[in-house]
């Protein structure tokens, strides 16, 4: 019925179109083509002005009107230090295109306005001006060198890894992230501050998702945690990995971008600087989050009180893709320390002991094999992340 | 070849399309309906099948987007209305509350940008205009190949069927977005879209660049080899030098998307590794090792990278020659015009890894794609910058075209500059997958090459139908699509720099993305309205193909090209007499005391006399 209800809504919409488009034209031809054809001229050469202020003035009401949501100039400040780079190029990148783009939409509409069409005036014939080509031509190369320039330090900073003699779990630590339709897996490296060994076909879903390689005993002390738990001011280096399709671990607050590949592991390196204390206090003074959490309930707690920066997966990965979501808590060196010493290894809580800890299975069957000699490896290539 | 089989006597009928059985004795490319309307040689019918096509995919694409925005502006609202349509795909709970299903959500985004690319603005755009305006425009009597263009076209229509088909499929249509990569697409197991829907979805588009290469190779050969006496490279408009351009654009890339599309058929049914290593899906691990995903990525855009000029250079070439036409004035600049299309065309080639900045490619090699990224600002500022000053010291006649025209340029400059911010591989890393991208990529070759098309066919409807479209609803169109697609993209800008992903289905999972819904909601309806606006000009379309106002002039215009030569209704061979000659250039406008100087006419003396005191 109201399928009905919209097709004859359409078709009398048709109708209104074409008469008055056709009554339009019968004026026309009635006043005179050539008088109707200039008064219109005329008036759509008006609208060129009205249509160019309305416009910028539009991008720039709303741009302040949302700035404070918006990463980099809104309320929250960038929380890694490459990010910061990252915003100012940004902020740099805003005025020069800013500039152009005021520049260039002045003179199109304006223009279009100033030379329209008036009865006996002739158009001039310029065919070219190589000077002011040359000029215009030259300009923007030259900005472009200025922004290429800007943009590559910035980049080659942030994405360059750890130094060679940087000391893991010393000058940073390494955790990772693996993604899977659809959630973000977690691993800390424990004590060790080394990863186990992985294999994707010793992944079963009832108590290793990640197919960590038990045989390995770094893997051992290996924690999975539910949230990632990160100190501040220290190099993080994620190792990014996915177990079944494409993922990106996205960490909108930190800068921090990358996409997940099975069979391919990737890195991104960071320093968290701000805690999620620190930053609710931050926020605890912008308006824009003294507001309730939840705009249905005024009697729910503020915006800033339930803040948490967030992992998301930015690569579509499949249906549940928009859902991916974990929390990252930035917290201090000693509460750091606290929160791994609470931690129990998933080695300890599930594994050990049972049908599925083959490194007891196999060291069992070396027993058997070599009686006498060394059962456990303690080989330190063994301990590599593979 | 055609154009040799059709006699001076058959070709002076051409005007006479009054008196259809004439043309029957006469002319036996034109026996019948069916060699006429349907398997016609003729390109200007051709460009007439594109055409229509073009706009009925449109129409479908356009309003899948309305059905995953109204997901995206009311997650909360009950759509069990659209259960009659959309079927199993609307879930409707205990509580009568219906819901877009997630799989077709991102089914509808994929087919939509699927769709619109390749359906609407490759076929439909470059296949209607290069069509329609290189024969015409460079004095040929067809195409190269009448036949082999017939088979362009023919191959376009299955390659859409083919598409069409998939929709209805049980499993659903593609659901792993239109850059299909793997292993999500791939693997059946990972998506109820990579099944069955993804076998058609590469079957179509395999067929459809089959039909892009034989409709690029002729372009080519036609330009090259069929340009009437006088007609050098140098005098070419525009218009032919960007659908030269667009079609070696073509011709170069497509074929890489077929050996990318090869090897993906080889891992879906062959279980070869191409893509695939060390997954684990469905609580099974695969065989699959030492693929790559990332090889997919390279090939995909080294053509869909590319593929984006050839979505906006046809229009670069259109809106050149109507805002030259309308403003009166030759267009600034001719050669820089040229060059900067040849520059563009060749950086294409070299920038695609710039879409792969953070897909885990060696960091150090994206230092040479952010540099040949910002070398494009320059040929694209250059033409940026001659628009306007062809419009300097004009006479401007706003019709319908050149009001397109010149929204053309305002959102080539509006989606170009943030070319400048993503192509900054430092800034992509905050805005790669967000909706900046979005707004980027629909501003800048979505509505502008929509822009270009739009200024295209109201230019050369009377050319193509001897009638012009209705120019009141033509500026109704044109005001509310300006308007509404800045108040549908422009926002999302927005959204984008403050983070927000990509291709979600919802957004309040997130606190950090959950802010936006009014904005949402008013994208939303703004998308709706501007829509409607479209419904308007599709209506104003197929409305003065039969009932508009009658073209009486040869040359309404007032243009210096050679299509306006040609007989109103010009038969199959488009000149009955001999082929025009050329003399001139294409843009002698207002030069001496003339309003403008046809191409066909020999040097005045005065011009003579000038070009001996330079």
């Amino acid at each position: 019925m109201i399928l009905l209800l919209v097709l004859a809504a359409m078709i009398l919409m048709a109708v209104v179109a074409v008469q008055i488009g056709k009554v339009n034209e019968l004026f026309a031809s009635l006043r005179g083509e050539e008088k109707v054809e200039l008064q219109q001229n005329r008036r759509t050469a008006l609208y060129m002005p009205i249509f160019l202020v309305l416009f910028l003035f539009g991008c720039v009401a709303s741009a302040v009107y949302y700035a404070p949501e918006m990463l980099g100039w809104g309320a929250k400040p960038v929380a890694s230090v490459h990010g910061a780079e990252i915003d100012s190029l940004m902020t740099t990148t805003l005025i020069v295109t800013g500039i152009v783009f005021f520049l260039t939409q002045i003179a199109l509409f304006w223009f279009a306005y100033k030379y329209s069409y008036k009865p006996g005036r002739k158009a001039a014939y310029i065919s070219h001006d190589n000077r002011l080509e040359v000029i215009w031509t030259a300009i923007p190369a030259v900005v472009m060198t200025f922004l290429v320039v800007g943009g590559l330090s910035v980049w080659n900073s942030a994405m360059s890894d750890v130094p060679e003699d940087a000391v893991v779990g010393q000058d940073y630590i390494e955790i990772e992230a693996t993604g899977m339709q659809f959630a973000w897996l977690l691993r800390h490296p424990g004590k060790d501050n080394i990863l186990g060994k992985r294999d994707y076909k010793l992944i079963n879903e009832a108590n290793n998702q990640l197919g960590i390689d038990w045989t390995n005993k770094a893997g051992h002390d290996d924690i999975l945690p539910s949230d990632i738990v990160l100190p501040v001011n220290k190099k993080v280096r994620v190792r990014i990995t996915a177990r079944d399709v494409l993922h990106n671990f996205y960490l909108p607050d930190f800068r921090v971008k990358m996409d997940a590949i099975p069979g391919i592991p990737t890195y991104f390196v960071f320093t968290p600087t701000v805690t999620t204390k620190e930053m609710r206090k931050i926020l605890s003074e912008k308006p824009n989050w003294q507001v309730p959490y939840d705009p249905t309930d005024p009697e729910s707690k503020m915006r800033w009180e339930e803040f948490n920066y967030e992992l998301a997966c930015a690569e579509l990965c499949g249906t549940g893709h928009w859902s991916m979501r974990k929390k990252v808590e930035i917290v201090t060196q000693e509460e750091y320390d606290a929160w791994v010493d609470a931690q129990q290894a998933h080695y300890i809580s599930q594994i050990k002991g049972t049908e599925s800890d083959t490194y007891l299975s196999k060291a069992k069957e070396d027993d058997n094999k070599q009686l006498g000699e060394e059962a456990i490896p303690t080989d330190n290539s063994l301990s590599e992340v593979k | 070849m055609a154009d040799i089989d059709i006699t001076t006597e058959a070709l002076e009928h051409g005007h006479d399309h009054h008196d259809d059985h004439h043309d029957h004795e006469s002319d036996k490319y034109r026996s019948s309906f069916i060699s006429h309307y349907i398997f016609s040689l003729d390109h200007k019918m051709i460009a007439k099948q594109y055409l229509i096509t073009g706009i009925f995919w449109a129409i479908i694409g356009g309003l899948m987007s309305l059905v995953f925005r109204l997901q995206l502006g009311f997650p909360e609202e009950n759509f069990s209305w659209l259960k009659p349509i959309l079927g199993k795909w609307i879930t409707v709970n205990g509580e009568g509350m219906g819901s877009l299903d997630p799989e077709f959500y991102y089914a509808l985004v994929t087919m939509h940008g699927t769709i619109m690319v390749f359906f609407v603005l490759t076929a439909g755009l470059s296949g209607t205009f290069s069509n329609l305006l290189i024969p015409l425009q460079i004095g040929a009597r067809d195409m190269a190949s009448g036949l082999l263009n017939m088979i362009s076209y023919w191959l376009f229509f299955l390659s859409g069927v083919v598409m069409f088909a998939s929709l209805f499929l049980n499993t659903g249509p593609f659901s792993g977005g239109w850059t299909a990569y793997p292993p999500l697409s791939a693997l059946p197991q990972a998506m109820s879209g990579s099944k069955a829907g993804m076998t058609l979805w590469t079957i179509s588009l395999v067929i459809f660049v089959a039909s892009v290469l034989l409709g690029g190779i002729n372009y080519i050969t036609t330009v090259i080899n069929l340009r009437t006496k006088g007609m050098s490279f140098w005098r070419m408009p525009l218009t032919v030098w960007a659908f030269l351009v667009t079609a070696v654009l073509g011709l170069l890339s497509f074929p890489v998307l077929v050996s990318a599309f090869v090897l993906m058929i080889f891992d879906r049914s062959l279980q070869t590794s191409f893509y695939l290593s060390e997954i684990f899906i469905n609580g099974q691990a695969l065989d699959h090792v030492g693929g790559s995903p990332i090889l997919y990525q390279h090939l995909f855009w080294f053509l869909g990278h590319p593929e984006v000029y050839i979505i906006i250079v046809p229009g670069f070439g259109m809106v050149s020659e109507i805002i030259s036409v309308n403003s009166r004035k030759p267009i600034f600049g001719y050669k820089a015009m040229v060059l900067s299309i040849l520059a563009i065309a060749f950086l294409a080639f070299i920038v695609w890894a710039h879409h792969m900045f953070m897909s885990g490619v060696n960091p150090f090699l994206t230092n040479f794609f952010v540099i040949f990224t910002l070398i494009i600002a320059v040929p694209s500022a250059v033409k940026v910058f001659n628009w306007i000053a062809t419009l300097y010291k004009g006479n401007i006649r706003f019709t319908n075209g050149m009001l397109f025209a010149v929204g053309f340029v305002s959102l080539f400059i509006s989606g170009g500059l943030t070319g400048i911010w993503l192509g900054n591989s430092a800034l992509d890393i905050q805005l790669h997958d967000t909706y900046f991208v979005v707004a980027h990529f629909h501003i800048v070759m979505g509505v502008a090459a929509f822009f270009g098309m739009f200024a295209g066919i109201y230019h050369w409807f009377p050319r193509m139908f001897g009638r012009f479209m209705n120019s009141t609803l033509g500026k109704v169109h044109f005001w509310g699509t300006m308007i509404g697609s800045y108040m549908i993209f422009w926002p999302m800008h927005y959204t984008g720099l403050a983070g927000v992903p990509r291709r979600y289905y919802r957004f309040d999972n997130f606190d950090s993305f959950a802010q936006f819904a009014s904005l949402n909601e008013f994208i939303t309806i703004a998308a709706i309205l501007t829509f409607a606006v479209q419904l308007l000009f599709v209506i104003n379309f197929f409305y003065s193909i039969f009932r508009g106002k009658k073209q009486t002039e040869l040359n309404p215009w007032n243009a210096t090209t050679l299509e306006w030569t040609a007989p109103i209704h010009a038969g199959h061979g488009n000149w009955p007499g001999p082929i025009p000659q050329v003399h001139r250039w294409a843009y002698d406008y207002s030069k001496g005391d003339r309003d403008f100087i046809p191409q066909t006419e020999p040097l005045n003396d005065w011009e003579l006399e000038e070009e001996h005191n330079h």
